[in-house]
């Protein structure tokens, strides 16, 4: 754990998972599969249509806010299952399910979060359905793609400088 | 192939299964369900230039991640293509029409419209608003809030984490401003 008066501001960096060295990780085409049920979800779903964020933001139908309700039940359940049975991963790891660094007044919460909802709002596509849009045909979607490494890479340049 | 199984899913169906990518994940090996952090791993891999962000074995801790990101480009492909009905248009609300009609967009067939996402929509100030600044947007802000809406809205809430609620709330305040107050000023 960090401490409070940790510099350490990116709760990012142990990116990472579970997993400790000496034991074998699941083959990465179990991600790729997992992957293409995601973009087939998101496509069936329509969560990845500009359309549909549009009707959200603007309180016309249910149909966003019930795959986000739908979706946080079966999360839930599944991490209550896993701290219940203390069930261990594919590859017999603890599952620790990660936390999300406090900070204490949250700035980089609330700014952040906002800023992200402006790009929300704006583009209609949050980085998973982006990545769905350039395999569905979407290819000026890779300019949106591009964008964002750009805003990530501005946001790697201020971190020093920037409230947390 | 049968036209009923082309039509997209209700949020009933189609919500709780995107929710089950939470304990795959773990079970798979311990990862969290996220998705921003490949524009990070993408910097590192590509421009890194000496920030520190950006040093460290991005192979060894997004190797995971970006192929995750890659199934998901496979799943858009498959699924636009063999998974929607002929001449597909979203169901949207008849209010949500009007009210994009009446931004100026005439065509609302496909699943983005084109007047915005097709590649000539890059000679207008709207498109590159929508796709260069929007995506900015996207990148900056999940990095500065530690996450998007599968790292926030879906992990960080159903694990209780107060730091995901607070973004959300953002995410909200943030789109709501964009969609009544700003895009009509971009369009």
């Amino acid at each position: 754990m960090l401490g409070p008066h940790s510099a350490v501001v990116d709760p990012e960096t142990p990116i990472a998972s579970a997993s400790t060295a000496g034991t074998r990780d699941v083959g990465g085409a179990y991600f790729v599969l997992a992957g293409t049920l995601l973009g087939i979800l998101f496509v069936k779903a329509e969560v990845l249509t500009w359309y549909r964020i549009q009707e959200m933001f603007r309180f016309q139908s249910f149909h966003m806010y019930g795959v986000i309700a739908g979706a946080l039940a079966t999360a839930m359940a599944g991490l209550q299952l896993i701290r219940r049975f203390q069930l261990r991963s594919w590859n017999g790891q603890t599952i620790v399910v990660p936390a999300k660094l406090h900070t204490p007044l949250g700035i980089r919460y609330w700014a952040g979060g906002a800023i992200f909802g402006l790009g929300w709002g704006l583009l209609g596509a949050c980085p998973g359905p982006m990545f769905a849009l350039l395999g569905a045909g979407v290819t000026a979607i890779t300019v949106a793609i591009l964008g964002a490494m750009a805003g990530t890479w501005v946001y790697a340049l201020l971190q020093p400088r920037l409230p947390h | 192939m049968n036209e009923i199984l082309r039509q997209p899913w209700p949020w009933y169906v189609a919500g709780p299964l995107i929710g089950l990518m939470v304990p795959l994940l773990l079970m798979l090996g311990g990862k969290p369900f996220g998705i921003s952090s490949n524009l990070r791993h993408m910097c590192a891999a590509t421009v890194p230039c000496g920030l520190p962000f950006f040093t460290y074995d991005w192979k060894r801790q997004g190797g995971w991640n970006l192929l995750f990101a890659l199934g998901i480009v496979l799943g858009g492909f498959v699924a636009a293509r063999w998974m929607l009905p002929d001449g597909y248009a979203t169901a949207i609300a008849a209010a949500t029409q009007n009210d994009l009609h009446a931004l100026g967009l005439g065509d609302l067939s496909g699943l983005v419209p084109a007047e915005l996402f097709g590649w000539p929509a890059l000679t207008t100030t709207r498109g590159w608003v929508t796709l260069a600044l929007g995506g900015f947007l996207v990148g900056f802000g999940s990095r500065w809030a530690g996450g998007c809406t599968s790292g926030h809205a879906i992990s960080g809430l159903a694990a209780l984490q107060l730091p995901s609620l607070i973004a959300v709330i953002g995410f909200f305040a943030g789109g709501l401003l964009m969609t009544h107050f700003l895009l009509p000023l971009v369009f």
